[in-house]
Parts: C-alpha cells; structure tokens; sequence
C-alpha cells in the first residue's frame, strides 16, 4: 500500500476518534482513502444505506427526487405536490431548470402547485380534494399537455387512493395523468425518488409519444436537467455533430418527448445516477442502446464526442473531428486565460448525481486537483467510476457529515469546496472559498463548449474573490496557513 | 375527574355498556361526559334519543378548519344532563379516522369542553387499538382508568389481550392503568369462569358479568338505555351495579398480557379448544 493511501488512512482515523464507538465503526465504512487501481480491498465505501441518525446528514428524500429533480423538469406538464404546502413551496423550482414557453399558458416550470392538505383531507381523505385540484388546472391551463401527483408523506400514510383519481380524471381529459408515490419516508435518500420517477415514465409515458418520422441519426438527450442552460449548450454539440435530438430529459422536455426516447438510434446519458433505470428499461423492451458521457471540460468533451460518434457513421465522425478542431482554439484560449490563476488549486467536493466525478476534468483542464470527493446519495456503481478518475489517496466520502467535511477541510486545506446550499454558509463563516455546486451558484451553463468558459471564469471568481480576505480580516485571525483560523 | 376509556372487540357492546353504565352513574348523582371516538358517531346514540348530528370533526370538515367550532356546536345534552361529544371521521376505507380523533380531544380539551364540575369522562373507543390515533385517550395523561369489555369468545378475549398490551405500553411511559374486564355475556360455556380467570392472568378483575338479556334490544331499538326504558327491569340494576363497581374501584393495575400460547392454553382448560393430539 503507497504512502499516499496510508497517509489518507490515518488521516480518516484521526477524524473518527471523535465519534462514539457505535458511530465510528459505522462512519468508517463510508470514508476512504482512494485507490485508482481497485486492488486495496479496504479502499471502497459502503453507499446507499440509511444515514447515521444525529450526524446532520444533507441527503434528501423520495419527494425530492422524483418531484425536484426527474418529473419537475418536465415543462408542460403541471406538477402538483400532493399534501401539506411545505414540500413543494421549499423544493420550488430550486434547481433552475431552465425552459422555453410562456409560463401560464403552455408552460408550467416555475409554478408551484399544491393541493395544500388541511387536517379534514387527512382525517377525510385527499381524494376528492385531488380531483377537484385536477378539473381546476385543467380550466386553468387548459393547453397543459399531462399533470403529474407527486406524493408527499401523508398521502402514503393515510393510504389515499390517488392512482384511481388519475385514472378516472386520465379518462376525462386524454392526457397523461401519472400519479407518483414518492413519499418522502421511501428509501434512504433521493435516490428512490428517482427510481419511481423512472418506473412512472415507464409505466404512464413512454412509447405513448408522437414521432412522425425517424431518421438513422436520432439521438436521446437522458440526464439532463438544463440546470442555467446546460442541456441547450448540450443540445446544440450534438446538432453540430449531424445528429437530431428527438428527446430531451428532462430539462426542457415536453411530455410527448418522456413518450419517444426509445425511438432513438442511442440514448446519451449524462447524469448515470437518475436515470440508468429507464435507459437500461428501454434497451431491454426497445432494444434503444444507451452510453455515458460526460460535457463538463474540453478534455472529457472531446473524449465524449470521439465515444458518441463512435456509434455513427463517418459523417458524424468527420463532423466530431471538425468541431473539435474547431473548437479546441477556443478552448485553448480559456485554460490560457484562467490557467495560470487556478494552476496547484486543491478543490473538495460534496455533491450528488454526476458531479463527484463528472466536474473533475473540467478542473483538470484548469490545472486544479480534485483531492477530495463525496456522494450525498451515490450507489456501489457511482463509486466504481469514481475512483479510476481520482488521484491515489484522496479521500472518497460517502454521505458525508458536515464534521467531516469541516476537518477534511481543515486538515487538506483546499482552496476552494463545491458543494450544497446547507454546506455553503457554514463554509463562507469558515473564510472558505465556497461555490453551491448543485445549481451552479446560479450560474452556468456549465456543460459543453459554451459552458466551460462560464465554469472557467467561475472557479476563478471563486478562489480569487478578494472577498475572502475581507471576512478573514474581520473574523477570526488566522495563523498563517491554517485555513480555519484554528 | 376522572377519565376511562373503554376498549374492546369489534362489535362486543362497548357503547351498549358504556351508555348504560353512564346513565348509572348519573342516576347516582354523578356528573358524566360521554367521548365518542368512532367514525361512525353512535357512542351517544342512546343517550341523545338520535344519532349526532355534529360531530367535531364533520363540522371542521364542512368550515374548514377545527379552530373554525365552537364549543357549543359539538356538545349536545341528553338524558339526566349526560355530555356527549362525537369525534366524528370519514366513511370506511378512505382518510386517516386516527387522526381525527387526536383532532377532536385536542379540541375539546382545549376549549374547556370537559367542564370544571364533571366526575367522570368516558371515551368509547373504536373496535381494538389499531394506531396512534385511537390510542389518544390513554396517551399523554388523558384516561389513567382502562376498562376492556369482552365475552367468552375467543376473539373478544385475544383481543382484550392484545388491548392490554396497548394499556402496558403507555402503563410505563404514563399512568394508564387497567381498571378491569367487564364480561359482556354471549352466554357461551363456562364465561363466568373464563373471564375470571382470564382477568387473573391479566393481573386485573373481573369488574362485573353482564348477563344477556333482550331488554337491552327493546331500549335500543327505542334508542333509549334500559335505565330509561324500563327502570325497574333486573337488567337496569346490573348497570347500576357495574356504575356503581366503577365508582367504587381503586382496583387500578398495570396488566400482564399473555402469550397467544397461554391464551390457547387457557381456552384449552376450559374445555373449550380440543386439544388437538387428544382428537388425533
């Protein structure tokens, strides 16, 4: 075993004296010191498993991801959060999915739709409440093309019947009325919730679409979510490639492209974590292949169109070398101009779906080293992509409590941490360039040629604000080179 | 003030003997509050000569909101001034009735629907205990006196077992304590004994055995209590007697539930189960 991974090790132990016994048996299955080529068998995390109670996890719930992150998405749809006001008012379009459409008529994105449950639908049922929601959006909205009900905890436990609903109303108005039983108590995190989003689209949606005509270079667009623009900057790569993207999931999608993906020639998937399920559904059922890519940097990017035009003919070949040669000047030109800014920069990161792995060549490409990674609600699978693309003894954290997170911090001293909106204000209290990863800090896009710049110039404004010494200056005072002040 | 809750099977007489047995305690002076815990609002039917009409719940249902009530709108008065209060709730199959009656004592408790000069408060609950909801009035110091109606059958015993397992989880953790069986009787073999010695194993008393008799039917088809209907029948004067059991018993014990094991055991010392390898 190399220093480097025992270094790590002893790094990670020092860290979990602080826990009781009980905990600190339980917390060290999910830190580690990475290892790239997978042999030291005690380098993997355990993943997917219920959080410690007490350790202040930031994982989400079910609700969280069929309803914030898969179905949400989907623009001219409405989506109704099904109970109390709470879960849909605090989740309301936080994720930035941007859309084209006006909102109100044909669109319905940033709208926030609740049947609003009092104690009388409890006690009486939501049932008739539901309906009653249903007949008005469809006055309202009347060019609304499907409304999905998203569950929130009480429907489950009260044991409503909200399928029926669906179905009888489905019959009324001939659009797609799917009911999604994401109660936030399922499973161990958010990571259900996209689960039964995919089994919904599934079951109520897909091969039910419009697609006139097919033509040999059709390509499905899986996993993105257009969070500040990223599946337009995307979308326009693989139409410069020659290819015709009939679908879109689910950032700026329409229902009827949730119904015509599997018509595609090869489905593209980007974020692997939300959306494996229905790609690997439809390639047994359709026989639609699917392939994984990654959008984030100029050196992924090209790999990326290298790898997708791989499964096309010539034309698309050609064309992917004719974009990359056409592109790399401009690229080039960002990493010389935020290069030498970012070159030696350590980052940490703390986030979920792709981004633990997905956003470390883009760093790369600036001269950045990953040091540190971590999945909020990652599976075995995400993790076995993860540590190829990660230096030998960096440390791999698995629902990763702010504690942790704080001494990683402290003890690695990176120079900036990507990761959550709970995270980002501790962080900026600590003096610690910070940036909210999971919406881009409202910014982006960050995917595809037009949006490494935007990343670029990001991580820039990030680690080199003078801002941070402002609030050192006025904080605690630091000994030189401790990070914390401590 | 004290409050009781009655608990039992389904169908076993609870609001039959919680009424009688409060239109008792009336005639003896005592000032009563009858709580009606059951979606289906007929644990005062005889006490109000109808059905109620206003229960907490349909009423907050039909404003809006429970904070939307006043007092007076759910509080009806019926014979010798007994209170009656339905908790209310939805049809069978939909909803959360659990809810609903946490809903409805919080309301009534906190709108003073007890009243200073009541003796006693009866809650009449709904068939076993099936959840949070309709273990509420024993919880948080509610009803510290428990009585379980039962009868020889077997399923109304299993039940009233499996009842003072609810009582002795909250027995710990609050004040709840089993007051007693009351054996309803279905006039099967050896009840007498059956119940007695099941009240034993339970660590508790049988508070007293209820002889059928069709006079009850005649006052309910009347919807009256047989101490309305016919006062001077026996049956009125085994009410009076349990009223006046309950008003008397300082008999207040945590209960020892037992195993199904034992409780088939039981039966079968009764003669009631064959032992099967005897039959074989």
């Amino acid at each position: 075993m190399s220093t480097a991974i025992k270094d790590t090790q002893k790094m990670i132990e020092e860290i979990l004296d602080a826990y009781p016994e009980k905990a600190k048996k339980e917390r060290a299955k999910h830190l580690a010191a990475n290892d790239p080529t997978g042999q030291c068998s005690t380098c993997q995390v355990k993943s997917n498993v219920k959080s410690r109670p007490g350790v202040m996890t930031v994982r989400g719930c079910a609700f969280a991801g069929a309803k914030g992150v898969v179905w949400g998405p989907v623009k001219d749809q409405i989506t109704i959060s099904h109970g109390p006001i709470g879960c849909g008012q605090y989740s309301w379009w936080a994720r930035r999915n941007y859309y084209n459409g006006q909102t109100g008529i044909d669109t319905f994105g940033t709208m926030h739709i609740t049947t609003d449950f009092q104690e009388k639908d409890i006690v009486y049922g939501g049932d008739k409440g539901l309906d009653g929601a249903l007949h008005e959006l469809k006055e309202l909205f009347p060019l609304a093309k499907g409304i999905g009900i998203l569950s929130e905890c009480p429907v489950g436990l009260i044991g409503d019947d909200i399928e029926s609903v669906a179905r009888k109303v489905q019959k009324e108005f001939k659009i797609p009325i799917v009911p999604v039983r994401c109660e936030g108590f399922r499973g161990v995190s958010q990571s259900l919730g996209h689960h039964i989003a995919n089994d919904t689209i599934r079951d109520h949606v897909l091969g039910k679409g419009r697609l006139d005509k097919t033509t040999p270079y059709d390509v499905a667009l899986i996993g993105d979510y257009n969070i500040g623009g990223d599946a337009w900057a995307s979308r326009k790569m693989l139409e410069e490639m020659g290819l015709r993207v009939i679908a879109q999931w689910t950032g700026d999608a329409s229902v009827n492209e949730m119904g015509i993906a599997h018509k595609s020639k090869l489905n593209l998937i980007h974020c692997y974590r939300s959306m494996n399920y229905i790609c690997r559904h439809m390639e047994e059922e359709y026989g639609t292949p699917w392939a994984e890519f990654n959008f984030f940097g100029p050196t992924k990017i090209y790999q990326s169109l290298r790898k997708i035009a791989s499964y096309f003919d010539d034309t698309i070949k050609e064309n992917a070398e004719k974009m990359i040669g056409k592109y790399k000047p401009v690229m080039d030109k960002v990493i010389e101009q935020f290069k030498p800014k970012l070159e030696g920069k350590k980052v940490m990161l703390y986030v979920g779906g792709l981004r633990p792995r997905h956003t470390i060549g883009a760093y790369e490409d600036l001269g950045m080293e990953v040091i540190a990674s971590g999945y909020e609600f990652g599976h075995s699978d995400d993790y076995k992509r993860t540590y190829p693309v990660m230096k030998e003894g960096a440390v791999i954290m698995d629902d990763a409590t702010l504690y942790e997170m704080e001494e990683f911090t402290r003890r690695l001293k990176p120079d900036m941490v990507g990761s959550g909106i709970k995270e980002k204000y501790s962080y900026h209290k600590l003096g610690v360039p910070f940036r909210q990863m999971h919406s881009w800090d409202y910014s982006g896009p960050y995917h595809g040629f037009d949006g490494f710049p935007v990343f670029a110039r990001d991580m820039d404004m990030t680690v080199n604000s003078p801002t941070w010494n402002l609030i050192r200056k006025h904080g605690v005072p630091r000994k030189s080179g401790d990070l914390l002040g401590r | 003030m004290r409050q009781i809750a009655v608990y039992g099977k389904g169908g076993i007489g609870k609001s039959t003997t919680t009424q009688n047995t409060v239109a008792g305690l009336s005639e003896a002076g005592y000032k009563c509050m009858i709580v009606g815990c059951d979606p289906k609002a007929d644990a005062t039917r005889l006490i109000l000569h109808a059905k109620a009409q206003t229960t907490v719940m349909d009423l907050a249902r039909e404003r809006g909101t429970v904070e939307d009530l006043t007092i007076d709108e759910v509080l009806l008065t019926g014979f010798r001034g007994i209170r009656c209060a339905e908790s209310g709730g939805p049809e069978p199959g939909v909803g959360c009735a659990g809810r609903g009656v946490i809903t409805a004592i919080n309301f009534l408790e906190e709108n003073g629907g007890y009243g200073a000069d009541t003796d006693f408060v009866f809650y009449d609950v709904l068939g076993d205990v099936v959840c949070g909801g309709f273990a509420m009035p024993m919880r948080e110091g509610k009803a510290k006196e428990i009585y379980i109606v039962t009868s020889g059958e077997m399923m109304a015993m299993y039940a009233a077992n499996n009842i003072s397992r609810g009582i002795l989880k909250y027995a710990q953790s609050g004040g709840v304590r089993l007051g007693g069986l009351i054996c309803n009787s279905r006039k099967t073999d050896k009840e007498y004994e059956l119940i007695s010695e099941l009240a034993k194993r339970l660590n508790t008393q049988m508070i007293h055995f209820v002889p059928r008799d069709n006079e009850v039917q005649r006052a309910e088809l009347r919807r009256m209590t047989v101490i309305e209907y016919s006062p001077e029948h026996p049956q009125a004067d085994e009410y009076r007697a349990l009223a006046k059991k309950i008003a008397e018993n300082r008999d207040l014990v945590i209960p020892t539930p037992i195993s199904m094991d034992e409780l088939e055991s039981l039966l079968m010392d009764f003669g009631i189960l064959e032992n099967e390898e005897a039959v074989a």
